[in-house]
């Protein structure tokens, strides 16, 4: 069974100047242990779609199943817990909480979940375990370059074990070089751990770390 | 690490604006605390003075203080209408008074000998009787005659006679039928015959039961006014009820200003928390994507004016025990009334409407931020 499925999805967006239609009739599957790319021209769907599987957002009509969960008719705190128990988010501006420390930051997912003994430690583990120095664990966000933050990001989006990463340009505020180290450890993750990896990029180079790529071309999947 | 965490953190990152908050709410609970604490003060000498002397009902003759006077046979007709309580009839005058060979003026109260101890306390000596020229004086007086020699033993001249000091009172404070404080109490025998005098001045009603007043007042007035107007009738808690009502009203506008400024504070909480949501739409994404609930969201914004609520009624609690303090030494002369339990409850209420009030006003900007679209958030800059 596909961790994520969807099924002539379709999203619209009422507008006073007339309706837009950013999905338009979509069918995805995506099983265990895939890499997958979404690529596209702008204003294509990629973002729409990214947030309708992870469960930020509903589709208009078709049906969605999320890690063996359909969505529709769920309400706002059942898409919440899905996101928290079954999603990990890895975003273009990397969005940690400049309140919470590294190892906090990484820790907060653990604590949402009502984990109370033991989140340190796992926190401290997962960050190792994407390279990040211990040195580093009480730093604020601000202090770390761009590449640590997004490797910081991504041990949050890890430390829930969830089903499977979505990742909006994961290396689109970085350097190439830095990118690449950061799809080294995607594809470590995918490889390793057997992650499910779900990626928008305008990068082509992309394409060598993935095993497939949906092309969506003004709301529809190319084939 | 906790959703109380964060918000205490936040709260600390932005210390300046969640001072000037705080300070808004301290002043609110200081103002309702000790507002509260003066108006209580008030009720509470209002209390005293009833217990200490308005039980009293005081008969004086209708013509005014200057020419009438009441008869011996008017004074029984008073003790008949009001029955088992005491009646105690007196006269004063003022006087000269030498002492050794200082010379000075004095108030006198003349009261029966067998009915000064229903009225008055000694604190030491002990009270004269009918014959044998003795006197009490007033504790001020007493304390302020030491070096005149007018003490315990002493003799006191009076015009040709001479009166010896067998007791000095009590203190009594200020009293609406006599003030024996700072004058000379001597017997009613001894006063009819220096000054050739029969009629008395005033009669007190002792009443034994607060409740009965109305009813004693009742009955003297149909005995003695029955066809034209021959005594006043007043009772001490009645003047005092009418005094105090004055003093209520103004304490009501008073905690009236005291909401108001609470009401201010929680409009400054508001804005500083509004401030707060909205720098931080994009964390509020962000946190509601990994997973934040909204109830969770909201809490930890709730929290944040909880924090804020609890710092200002913890110092305003403090300031509010200063400034009660103040309150009751300036205005009310009795510090201990701040110690009331009813007084001090006026803190804890005064702190208790500042958390409540922050919280309240905590509660929308926590909603706007429970509510907000965690995409549209999330691409908030
Ligand atoms: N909240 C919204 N309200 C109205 N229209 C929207 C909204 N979000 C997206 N759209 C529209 O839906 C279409 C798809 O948008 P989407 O953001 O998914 O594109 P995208 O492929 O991610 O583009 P980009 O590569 O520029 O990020 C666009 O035409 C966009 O204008
Ligand atoms: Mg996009």
């Amino acid at each position: 069974m596909p961790v994520i499925s969807f099924e002539n999805v379709r999203k619209v967006y009422p507008l006073p100047a007339g309706d837009v239609v950013a999905l338009d009739g979509v069918d995805i599957a995506i099983d265990e242990g895939e890499f997958v790319l979404i690529m596209g021209p702008s204003g294509s769907g990629k973002s729409t779609l990214l947030n309708i599987m992870g469960s930020l957002d509903v589709p208009t009509s078709g049906e969605v199943t999320i890690a063996g969960n359909k969505i529709g008719g769920m309400d706002d705190d059942d898409l919440t817990l899905l996101r928290r128990d079954h999603i990990g988010f890895v975003f273009q501006q990397f969005n940690l909480i400049p309140l919470l420390s590294i190892v906090e930051n990484v820790e907060y997912p653990l604590i949402l979940k009502g984990r109370q003994n033991g989140t340190r430690e796992r926190a401290e583990e997962v960050l190792r375990a994407v390279g990040i120095e211990k040195t580093h664990f009480t730093h604020k966000p601000g202090e770390l370059s761009g590449g640590q933050q997004q490797r910081v990001a991504i041990a949050r989006a890890l430390v829930n074990d969830p089903d499977f990463l979505l990742c909006d340009e994961p290396t689109g505020n970085l350097d190439s070089k830095t990118g690449t180290a950061i799809m080294t450890l995607l594809d470590r993750m995918n490889r390793e751990e057997g992650k499910t990896v779900v990626m928008v990029t305008h990068d082509p180079r992309m394409t060598e770390y993935a095993d497939r790529t949906i092309r969506l071309v003004d709301g529809r999947v190319e084939e | 690490m906790t959703f109380f965490d964060l918000a205490r953190r936040n709260v600390v990152r932005h210390w300046l604006r969640s001072s000037l908050a705080v300070i808004g709410i301290v002043i609110g609970v200081i103002a309702i605390a000790s507002l509260g604490i003066m108006g209580n003060s008030i009720g509470l000498m209002f209390n005293d003075m009833v217990s200490d002397v308005g039980d009293t009902v005081i008969v004086s003759p209708a013509t005014g203080v200057g020419g009438g006077k009441l008869t011996e046979r008017q004074v029984s007709d008073i003790a008949r209408a009001v029955g088992s309580n005491d009646v105690i009839p007196f006269s004063s005058t003022a006087d000269k008074i030498s002492v050794g060979d200082k010379e000075g003026g004095a108030m006198l109260y003349a009261i029966p000998a067998g009915d000064i101890p229903s009225l008055l306390e000694v604190e030491s000596g002990g009270y004269p009787r009918d014959t044998g020229g003795g006197c009490l004086i007033g504790s001020e007086l007493s304390a302020n005659s030491r070096d005149n020699g007018l003490k315990l033993g002493a003799r006191i001249r009076i015009g040709d006679e001479t009166l010896r000091v067998v007791g000095v009172l009590k203190e009594r404070g200020m009293g609406f039928d006599i003030n024996p404080d700072y004058a000379i109490v001597v017997p009613y025998t001894w006063y009819s015959s220096h000054y050739d005098e029969e009629d008395y001045d005033q009669v007190i009603v002792k009443v034994r039961d607060v409740n009965d007043i109305d009813a004693v007042k009742e009955s003297i007035e149909q005995r003695m006014n029955r066809r034209e107007d021959v005594v006043n009738v007043m009772d001490t808690r009645g003047i005092l009820e009418s005094i105090f009502a004055a003093t209520e009203s103004i304490t009501v506008f008073l905690a009236g200003i005291g909401a108001i400024s609470l009401l201010v504070a929680g409009v400054s909480i508001l804005n500083v928390m509004l401030m707060s949501v909205t720098e931080r739409i994009k964390e509020i994404g962000v946190l509601r994507s990994i997973g934040t609930r909204r109830g969770e969201v909201m809490r930890m914004f709730i929290y944040e004016a909880l924090l804020l609520g609890i710092a200002g009624a913890l110092i305003g609690g403090v300031l509010s025990f200063c400034a009660g303090y103040v309150v009751t030494a300036v205005f009310v002369e009795n510090p201990d009334y701040l110690f009331d339990p009813t007084s001090l409850l006026y803190i804890v209420f005064g702190m208790a409407f500042g958390v409540i009030t922050s919280v309240a006003s905590g509660l929308y900007p926590a909603w706007k931020a429970a509510h907000l679209n965690p995409i549209q958030a999330l691409r908030h800059e």
